[in-house]
């Protein structure tokens, strides 16, 4: 278990981390967002023990960062942002180093070291020099160094950051798999990768942690959460706005055809007129049911019907946004 | 301690891994062979002594040393590398001194090649083994003070270039305080036992003794302090900005 304690950094007059305190169980991927500059970095930097604390502290396995550092680093895999490794050595005397360091000798280190570069796909580069690597063999390397002792925890600062959209699936895959038997933090501005992996978000905002919950938790923050869209076709405009909005537990309806280009306004097909609506809930309810009913009812014909889930990007804003304001 | 090793190795590797070690390496012999035959005329003084390659060997030192240690620390900030070593399972202390020590051992690999001097002197007379012992000694030793002060300087800037000027002027006020103009000028308005105190701090002064043959234990001590003071306060240097 990873347990941060009312950590907080400050540089200078600046709180970059301020008063945080979460705790992070095995078994669990936790999605660290945050616009640039929110404190995520610095927070890593503080469970990793390579920032000390101005106060609060986090154990890591049980060990004080503080006052246990070594026991806790050996317990962690961490990579750094944008990966950083010793670029005039190739990538096997790098591993074979940070494998002498993590404290294996002889055949046993060696093993160690094949077997990463088999899982990170590096043989093929093993005697390359590191500086001469793509981004996304340079990713790989930095992966291969944090996975190499097979440590229980796992933090991971942008993991995904400048790898192409295959190399980001394959990231993500391997977290996934890790994460069954580990505890994970990693961090992100790409909301996507959260929904994707973490099992967990917490969202910082000017140090300070502004929401906590699961992607799905933190979507239904959306006001977007619960909406109906709805595609009408051949249905009067004035009739369907008035009409909808009357069903039961249905706060307002909106227009979206108006709002958006004349095109989505005109079907294709056989010039009929597609009408494009969304109808939100009054906060707290489900309204998808009460809508069906009543369009079958009317004997509307429907072109497109979709509950919405949310969006995150959406609630991403509001709650930074907030903060800033603040 | 294995540690250690495993960070003195890399970062000895690392030198000859890069033309950093062969430059060093030629521009060393060359200059102390051309100072030593060109400029002290070593053949015309018709004596079997080392004294005038050993004469150099501060003056040349002085650039040559923070060239060498310039990247030492001020490399792995500007790289972010640091985050990776201090996030390994390893002291600061096993670092600094894994660090140092391979940057040392490897400035005392080109004294090391130095030896066709001795050979010459061998061949042409009958010089005095126990001064020239005594005299790579001090110059292996004055090299270790003038590296200690660059690493120093090179924990407090990620730009390599501050931190070898910063590194050549310090090393040279730490050579200046015992070179006789010096001492002669601060004799003028100061009393003889500060002025003999401050050159006391010096290399120079320290240095001087070994190329007599005299192995005293003031100036081994005086050495092996200067580092552990320099390399102490360069822990304290990298625990404040390492982050930065």
């Amino acid at each position: 278990m990873i347990a941060v304690q009312s950590l907080t950094r400050h540089f200078g007059s600046i709180k970059a981390v301020d008063n945080i305190s979460f705790t992070v169980n095995k078994g669990e991927i936790l999605g660290f967002l945050g616009p640039n500059g929110a404190g995520k970095s610095t927070t890593m930097k503080m469970i990793t023990t390579f920032l000390p604390p101005t106060s609060g502290t986090a154990t890591v396995g049980g060990f004080d960062v503080i006052s246990q550092p070594l026991e806790a680093r050996a317990k962690i895999g961490y990579l750094p942002e944008s990966s950083p490794s010793y670029r005039d050595m190739n990538v096997f005397d790098f591993l074979m180093f940070a494998a002498e360091v993590r404290g294996y000798d002889g055949d046993e280190r060696l093993k160690r070291v094949k077997d990463i570069m088999a899982t990170c796909n590096l043989k093929e580069v093993a005697f390359q020099q590191i500086d001469t690597l793509s981004k996304g063999f340079r990713q790989r390397v930095g992966f291969a160094q944090a996975f190499l002792h097979d440590p229980e925890y796992l933090i991971l600062d942008e993991p995904t950051d400048g790898l192409d959209p295959n190399q980001k699936q394959e990231v993500r895959n391997l977290i996934r798999q890790m994460g069954r038997e580990k505890c994970i933090i990693l961090s992100t501005h790409i909301l996507e990768e959260v929904e994707a992996v973490c099992s967990r978000a917490i969202i910082i905002g000017e140090g300070k942690i502004v929401a906590d919950g699961s992607p799905e938790e933190l979507r239904s923050k959306s006001k977007l959460h619960g909406a109906i869209t709805l595609e009408l076709i051949g249905v009067d405009r004035k009739d369907a706005l008035n009409s909808l909005e009357k069903v039961q537990w249905v706060d307002r309806v909106t227009d979206l055809s108006s709002e958006q280009s004349s095109e989505t306004a005109t079907g294709d097909d056989s010039g009929k007129k597609i009408l494009k609506l969304r109808m939100f809930p009054m906060s707290g309810h489900s309204i998808a049911q009460e809508t069906a009913r009543f369009i079958h009812q009317r004997n509307w014909q429907v072109d497109g019907f979709a509950v919405e889930k949310g969006d995150l990007n959406e609630v991403f804003y509001n709650l930074t946004k907030g903060a800033a304001a603040r | 301690m294995r540690n250690f090793k495993a960070v003195f190795k890399r970062e000895l590797k690392s030198y000859f891994e890069s033309p950093v070690a062969y430059v060093f390496i030629v521009i060393f012999l060359l200059a102390t062979s051309g100072c030593t035959f060109f400029i002290s005329r070593f053949f015309e003084t018709r004596a079997a002594t080392l004294d005038p390659f050993f004469i150099w060997h501060p003056w040349l030192y002085l650039f040559l040393v923070p060239a060498v240690g310039m990247r030492l620390w001020s490399e792995e900030r500007k790289s972010g590398t640091i985050e990776l070593l201090f996030t390994l399972p390893i002291t600061l202390g096993q670092a600094l001194a894994g660090k140092f020590m391979a940057a040392w051992l490897f400035i005392g690999i080109a004294l090391f090649l130095t030896f066709p001097m001795v050979l010459t002197v061998a061949y042409l007379g009958s010089p005095d083994y126990g001064i020239i012992f005594s005299s790579y000694l001090g110059s292996f030793l004055l090299a270790g003070g003038f590296l200690s002060v660059t690493c120093l300087f090179s924990a407090m800037t990620k730009n390599q270039v501050i931190s070898f000027v910063l590194s050549v002027v310090a090393c040279f006020a730490m050579l200046m305080l015992g070179v006789g103009v010096f001492t002669d000028f601060l004799n003028g308005f100061l009393p003889v036992w500060l002025s003999e105190a401050i050159s006391a701090f010096s290399f120079f002064t320290h240095y001087q003794g070994f190329q007599r043959g005299l192995i005293d234990s003031r100036d081994l001590v005086y050495f092996v302090s200067v580092i552990f003071f320099m390399l102490a306060a360069n822990a304290l240097v990298l625990e404040r900005k390492k982050a930065e």
